[in-house]
């Protein structure tokens, strides 16, 4: 089979690990996307950087990673999306943070960068923003009968802020656009000469949910470029901590789709299955949402004296309540005629976004970075990756009901194998480059750096929502505008992950 | 679904005692709140959640106040989809410069009397996101601010505690 290095040729970078990184000419990186088109490579990322994009991109094989970086002299590098419509948002995002214009693109508004802020390219050749905010163009709709709904940032309900435009002919949505950015914190620019530490907290808070994912997968990135080793203990307990929060989020996920099929029955038992998650959580490592657990080298707590027992009683706890509640999941048909065949996401969609999580998975997309990329300890656990085709909201539930299941499984295996010694290694100084990556509940988090002397130089943070919100937007189509929410939950995209 | 119904009947609830309230930002409430609007407000308020930039850990656990063991409705406090329906504007995270103008229109749009409670350390003073081109502050930065909930997220037990200060501040203060 072609690894993605005999197609792309170029000087390896030096200190870049544990995938490679080449420096590749304009053709190359054509050649690249051209792969892509292809249905041969998958888009990972797609970042910027001074003067310069890198592209992460998976071959046939998962092993088969690189990081292709083009050098833009001239401030322009060729458009990826032009070929590929998954790097369009990606360009729009270069465009916005650092002012590389992706020459050919097919879509030239901005993106994340709303016009509220002083600066625009505040990532690149800064320049005061102009003092009029411009009008942004939602992209047309033309037919009779078609009205529009403008929905957001202020959503009704505890819900992160974004807009959505709905073009709805009566009922039937004709088109939904997103226009995302709103909490926009400027965390990669934050990052820049931050210590690693400092860093490791702000990857902590890149999307709440999520804290335990992006905190493995920035230590990943971090061991990565200094050649460290995390004790096989410290690994053992960050995959108590992941699985925990995969967990909670399930468990909050599967109810709060009931609910918005009101049927709040599920979602008053599934939040008290979440409750019990976090107040383990709490018990063992002193956090409910672990916030700051996972660092750099290791973990930053011991697990309590009373952890594991707790862990345990919690477990045991939650495979007697949870099946009862699939049960009724699987036995309500007023529910199962909400969930069945809404908001399809066709296979081929999935697999072209290299959509993560259940998203991809249940849409036939059989990638899980435990298994696929298999970083320790879960080469030693047994699991299985639940995968199903129908792409609809069902489907996406159902993935998640499996997935706790092997969560389940997972932390009873990690609980009784858990190794003695110490729980972190030192994090010294030092330069390099690293490419971590951890499966989160919602998909697999990239994170990609460059030390510099022990300081964070460049830090970039691709959650799986960047792959994920295109996706709503085909998913909706040909829906009801009432079974928005649904779908909409169904996806559960983290805003704040992809707002940065 | 019968057995799980009937179990609901039969078994007791799992809803926990309040909590203490919290002195600390009572004492903060005493001084902005006044006894009147209180008097007229009663012993219920409709809370406008507004998410001004926040990571969404916050948001999680504002959700977790809705689920059995916290059953914030209980105490007359619940949540509303509207601003138009609020007391209370309950606002997380740092204020990005991009949620900067729909905060403070949800804040117009709430009508008097009304009470903002900043949730958790980034609403403070903006908390790890300080300072960036993409950051206006804390909450008080753009609309006055009647009580502060600390935390990287505050439990539900804090938030708890906070809002009930919010209610049971008429008797202290």
């Amino acid at each position: 089979m072609t690894q993605l290095t005999d197609i792309a040729r170029g000087e390896q970078v030096s200190g870049h690990r544990p995938w490679p990184r080449l420096r590749v000419t304009p053709q190359t990186w054509r050649t690249l996307a051209n792969e892509m088109t292809e249905g041969r490579a998958t888009l990972l990322g797609l970042w910027g950087d001074a003067g310069e994009v890198h592209m992460a991109v998976m071959g046939e094989v998962p092993h088969d990673i690189i990081v292709a970086s083009l050098q833009c002299p001239d401030g322009t590098f060729p458009s990826v999306g032009t070929l590929h419509p998954p790097a369009i948002r990606f360009e729009r995002a270069i465009h916005s943070l650092f002012g590389l214009e992706p020459v050919g693109a097919p879509d030239a508004r901005p993106w994340l960068d709303l016009g509220f802020w002083d600066v625009q390219h505040p990532l690149g050749a800064r320049r005061p923003a102009p003092v009029a905010r411009p009008t942004y163009e939602f992209l047309p709709v033309e037919g009779e009968g078609l009205h529009q709904i403008p929905v957001g940032p202020v959503h009704a309900g505890i819900i992160e802020p974004g807009h959505f435009r709905f073009t709805a002919n009566g009922e039937t949505v004709a088109r939904l656009e997103e226009r995302l950015g709103y909490v926009h914190k400027g965390i990669e620019s934050l990052m820049a000469g931050a210590t690693i530490a400092r860093a490791a907290t702000l990857a902590g808070r890149t999307s709440g949910d999520s804290t335990v994912a992006y905190a493995i997968a920035f230590a990943h990135a971090i061991e990565a470029a200094l050649r460290i080793e995390p004790p096989p203990r410290a690994r053992f307990l960050r995959t108590l901590m992941a699985e925990l929060e995969r967990l909670a989020n399930h468990f909050g996920d599967i109810g709060a789709v009931c609910n918005d099929a009101s049927f709040s029955l599920m979602h008053a038992h599934c939040g008290i299955l979440r409750e019990l998650v976090l107040r383990a959580a709490a018990t063992a490592f002193g956090h409910r949402l672990m916030m700051d657990c996972v660092i750099p080298g290791g973990v930053a707590v011991e697990i309590c004296p009373d952890g594991i027992a707790c862990i345990r009683e919690t477990l045991a706890e939650l495979r007697q309540r949870f099946p009862r509640l699939v049960e009724l999941y699987d036995n309500t048909a007023s529910l199962q005629d909400r969930t069945v065949a809404t908001g399809i996401v066709s296979a081929a969609l999935a697999r072209q976004f290299g959509a993560g999580g259940y998203v991809g998975r249940g849409s036939g997309r059989n990638f899980d970075a435990r298994k696929d990329l298999a970083y320790a300890p879960y080469d030693r656990l047994d699991f299985s990756v639940p995968v199903l085709d129908a792409g609809d909201v069902n489907a996406r539930v159902w993935i998640r009901i499996r997935e706790v299941e092997q969560s389940f499984a997972l932390i009873e295996q990690v609980v009784a194998q858990l190794p003695e010694g110490p729980i972190a290694v030192a994090v010294g100084g030092g330069s390099g480059e690293g490419l971590g990556f951890a499966e989160g509940f919602r998909g697999d988090v990239l994170v990609w750096l460059r030390l510099d002397g022990g300081r964070v130089a460049r830090c970039h943070l691709r959650d799986p929502s960047w792959l994920q919100w295109p996706l709503l937007e085909a998913a909706i189509e040909g829906n009801i505008v009432a079974d928005f929410p649904l779908c909409n939950k169904s996806f559960n995209c983290s805003y704040s992950g992809h707002d940065l | 679904m019968r057995r799980t119904l009937f179990e609901s009947l039969t078994h007791g609830p799992l809803t926990e005692a309040p909590p203490a309230r919290d002195d600390a930002a009572l004492a903060e409430l005493a001084r902005s709140v006044e006894r009147a609007a209180r008097r007229r407000l009663g012993r219920s308020l409709a809370i406008r959640e507004v998410d001004a930039g926040s990571c969404n850990g916050c948001e999680l656990e504002i959700h977790a106040l809705n689920n059995a063991f916290y059953d914030l409705e209980r105490f007359g406090l619940r949540f509303v989809a509207s601003p138009r329906h609020a007391d209370v504007l309950l606002v997380t995270g740092p204020v990005t410069r991009s949620m900067t103008e729909a905060l403070l229109r949800t804040y117009n749009a709430t009508p008097d009397p009304k009470w903002v409670v900043a949730v958790g350390a980034c609403a403070k003073d903006g908390g790890v996101f300080a300072g960036g081109y993409a950051v206006t502050g804390g909450v008080s930065a753009v609309v006055p601010v009647d009580l502060h909930i600390a935390g990287c997220p505050p439990t539900p037990t804090q938030l708890l505690r906070g809002l009930l200060g919010l209610l049971e501040g008429g008797a202290a203060a």
